[in-house]
């Protein structure tokens, strides 16, 4: 599935931003919103991408798709460096690089029609349509599972369901390459959610369409994601192949993700094990220096206070920031040494 | 009877677009020591539901029927003032948003000595001292000191977890949570759910947790009711619920959630539609739009309302499909496409 060019590629991306103060806005600091990270999509594949409230991903998703402009590092699509293009040069690649947003009440406009929302981006873009826009626009709609009559109707119209139906559909009418989507189920239902994920994934084998998904429920994650990345106050603490993450999980922070989750089974939930971590995930105006996890991590030593752990390949395609990771593969990583000046 | 006993609780709000039956008949009991779950999708009810039970729609435009036993009281006829006196000592409520339920411009510590003065006839010195035990007991760090912070200058975790010592400060019989979880992060919610269940213990109360989240029930409760469209489709055990439940609803969420506890499967099985508005429930059975068993029942799903009726030992369920059909449907049918995802 996956071929060796990837469709999007991230080095050490950044993203900080600034904090004033006062009536001149002295910058006085700044939130490391995305703080140096790297990673791929390869064309065809899912990357899920999750992580706690405030560490970055949605940054993440609008940087890639250059909503926001990183402070540093790079970003390739198509082995193209989109970094710091001008919002003209920009145009024509917002044809292959969407986004579906968490909220699909307010990222519809409430006055315009389903047909003038999802028909927008072919005016936008100045798109021709062999039998005109709105033709095109009723076969989306029935793609989507919508009704094609319900070209006139208003967003209010329809249940949150639909509505994301709506946004999806909004994304794929210039048959885009990349969709990054931004929770696209964690406002709905549990019924609802499982209409939206096999509507996604569904559309992903018709349309050949690369998929990354953004979202804090582990358990969607892992159902829609080929690979996964786990992240942390800004960083990219481990990337694997999804059977891996979730099967054997090297980072400390991971498995403490995993074991958190309830599982819908009383008596195996009343047996379990769990790893229960205390406190709450620090600011990211001021993260704890090193690794950014220590301040919660059970295994935490000197050195980890000390050392940044990087982003290291421990085992084929997994990738794990961590100086005492667990389920590592033998030979086991050496313990590294403290160094002996601070 | 049991300490909390609710009989064919019906909550409507009449509108201009018509009259919404939010509670529509709820009959359910807890005993102090144990847990029930409510779980049901939004706008099933549930927090209507809790409200009326701790008497905060007296005085509002809702229309409420039945009974509301608590510890041998009826609820419902008596007083709103009667009824606010209970609130706080007898029971309490933990929600989901604990902004909203926190003043912003009093500290926490005083916003806990205020609740506590009013059932405990104690010196400020003496309720500050309670308050900063609470917090610290539900596991603020540095309790004395952040006794004096205002609710904004929490993280999300510690005002939930504020917002439980309120709630327990006064040692509360009967304890309603809606949703506790639902605004935190995973890691957090683990800790507030052995904060509960901890603290349950320890206080030997009546809790019951409303969610709309089947691994937060199935962590939390003894029995479990799973309601639609205002209405209870199922009441029993949590073994009943998980292991073999009987309601088409039920098997819908069930197959609806990806689980980290399975193999991953292909596909989800979702259930199509979309939940009924509660001005226009359906006629007959609410689910039938959506039941993909509904055939079976022929035209009686849609003209006639099935009863919530005994299948065995205090398990309840509300379909016109026979107790066998429907054991049948879910051991040949359902369970195995669940237990092979
Ligand atoms: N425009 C901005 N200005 C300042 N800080 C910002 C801005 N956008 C995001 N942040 C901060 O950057 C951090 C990461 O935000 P982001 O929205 O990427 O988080 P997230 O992982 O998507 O979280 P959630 O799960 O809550 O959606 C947060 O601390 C957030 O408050
Ligand atoms: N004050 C009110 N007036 C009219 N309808 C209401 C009122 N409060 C709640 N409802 C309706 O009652 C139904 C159940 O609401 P609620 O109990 O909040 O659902 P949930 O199960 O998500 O907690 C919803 O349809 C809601 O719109
Ligand atoms: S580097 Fe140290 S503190 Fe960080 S996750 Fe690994 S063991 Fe824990
Ligand atoms: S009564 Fe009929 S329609 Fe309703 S849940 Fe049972 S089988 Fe389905
Ligand atoms: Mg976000
Ligand atoms: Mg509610």
């Amino acid at each position: 599935m996956t071929e060796n060019e990837p469709l999007l590629s991230v080095h050490n991306m950044e993203k900080h931003f600034p904090v004033t103060k006062g009536l001149f806005k002295r910058q006085v600091g700044a939130v490391k919103a995305v703080d140096g990270i790297s990673f791929e999509v390869y064309k065809g594949e899912t990357l899920g991408l999750v992580g706690e409230s405030g560490c970055g991903k949605s940054t993440t998703g609008r940087l890639v798709t250059r909503l926001l402009e990183p402070t540093a590092g790079k970003v390739f699509f198509e082995g193209q460096d989109i970094s710091h293009m001008s919002q003209g040069h920009l145009r024509p690649l917002r044809r292959d690089m969407q986004m579906i947003f968490q909220d699909p009440y307010s990222s519809l406009n409430p006055r315009h029609t389903v047909g003038a929302i999802v028909g927008a981006p072919f005016r936008i873009q100045g798109v021709q349509t062999e039998h005109g826009v709105k033709k095109a626009v009723q076969d989306i709609l029935e793609r989507v599972g919508l009704n094609p009559e319900h070209y006139n109707r208003y967003p209010h119209e329809f249940s949150g369901g639909q509505r994301q139906r709506i946004g999806i559909a909004r994304t794929l009418a210039l048959k885009p390459k990349l969709i990054i989507a931004d929770e696209p189920v964690s406002a709905l239902d549990v019924s609802i959610q499982a209409q939206v994920v096999n509507l996604l994934e569904d559309l992903q084998k018709e349309l050949d369409l690369t998929y990354v998904v953004i979202a804090h429920d582990l358990s969607v994650v892992r159902h829609i994601s080929d690979r996964v990345a786990v992240m942390y106050l800004g960083k990219i603490v481990e990337i694997a192949d999804r059977k891996q993450l979730y099967s054997s999980p090297m980072h400390p922070y991971t498995n403490a993700l995993l074991s958190a989750v309830p599982v819908p089974d009383p008596r195996a939930g009343r047996g379990r094990e769990r790893i229960r971590l205390t406190g709450d995930v620090p600011s990211p105006l001021n993260p704890p220096p090193a690794c950014r996890f220590h301040t919660r991590c059970w295994k935490a030593q000197d050195i980890c206070k000390k050392v940044e752990p990087p982003l290291e390949e421990l085992a084929g395609g997994h990738r794990v920031a961590c100086h005492f990771p667990e389920n590592a593969p033998e030979p086991a990583k050496a313990a590294p040494a403290v160094p002996a000046q601070e | 009877m049991s300490f909390l006993d609710v009989k064919d609780l019906k909550i409507h709000f009449p509108t201009d677009d018509g009259l919404v039956k939010s509670v529509d008949g709820l009959s359910f009991g807890v005993e102090r020591g144990k847990t029930l779950g409510i779980v049901g999708e939004s706008g099933s009810g549930k927090s209507v539901t809790s409200l009326g039970v701790l008497g905060l729609h007296k005085g509002g435009p809702a229309k409420i029927s039945g009974e509301i036993w608590l510890d041998g009281e009826e609820l419902i006829g008596a007083s709103a003032e009667h009824v606010r006196g209970l609130r706080g000592k007898k029971m309490a409520m933990i929600f989901q948003d604990p902004l909203s339920s926190m003043h912003p411009y009093y500290t926490v510590g005083h916003q806990i000595i205020e609740a506590y003065r009013i059932h405990n006839d104690v010196t400020k010195q003496v309720a500050r001292k309670h308050a900063v035990d609470m917090l610290g007991r539900v596991g603020i760090p540095e309790p004395g000191r952040r006794v004096d912070s205002y609710p904004h200058e929490f993280s999300g975790g510690m005002r939930q977890r504020a917002m439980i010592a309120m709630a327990l400060s006064c040692d509360p019989e009967l304890l309603i949570a809606d949703e506790p979880t639902t605004a935190l992060d995973v890691t957090v919610q683990a800790q507030i759910l052995d904060l509960m269940r901890d603290l349950q213990r320890e206080f030997d109360s009546a809790l019951i947790v409303i969610t709309h989240d089947l691994g937060v029930v199935a962590e939390l409760s003894d029995d479990i009711l799973v309601m639609y469209a205002g209405k209870c489709v199922e009441y029993g055990s949590a073994d009943d619920i998980f292991y073999r439940p009987e309601h088409p609803y039920t098997w819908g969420l069930l197959g609806s959630m990806p689980r980290l506890d399975r193999e991953p499967t292909e596909r989800l099985m979702p259930i199509k539609g979309s939940p009924p508005s509660l001005i226009n429930v359906p006629p007959g059975c609410a689910f039938s739009p959506r039941c993909p068993y509904a055939e079976r029942t022929g035209g009686r799903a849609e003209t006639e309302a099935p009863l919530l009726a005994e299948t065995e030992g205090g398990h309840l369920v509300r379909c016109h499909m026979d107790r066998t059909e429907r054991r049948d449907l879910w051991e040949n049918e359902i369970k195995p496409v669940l237990e092979t995802q």
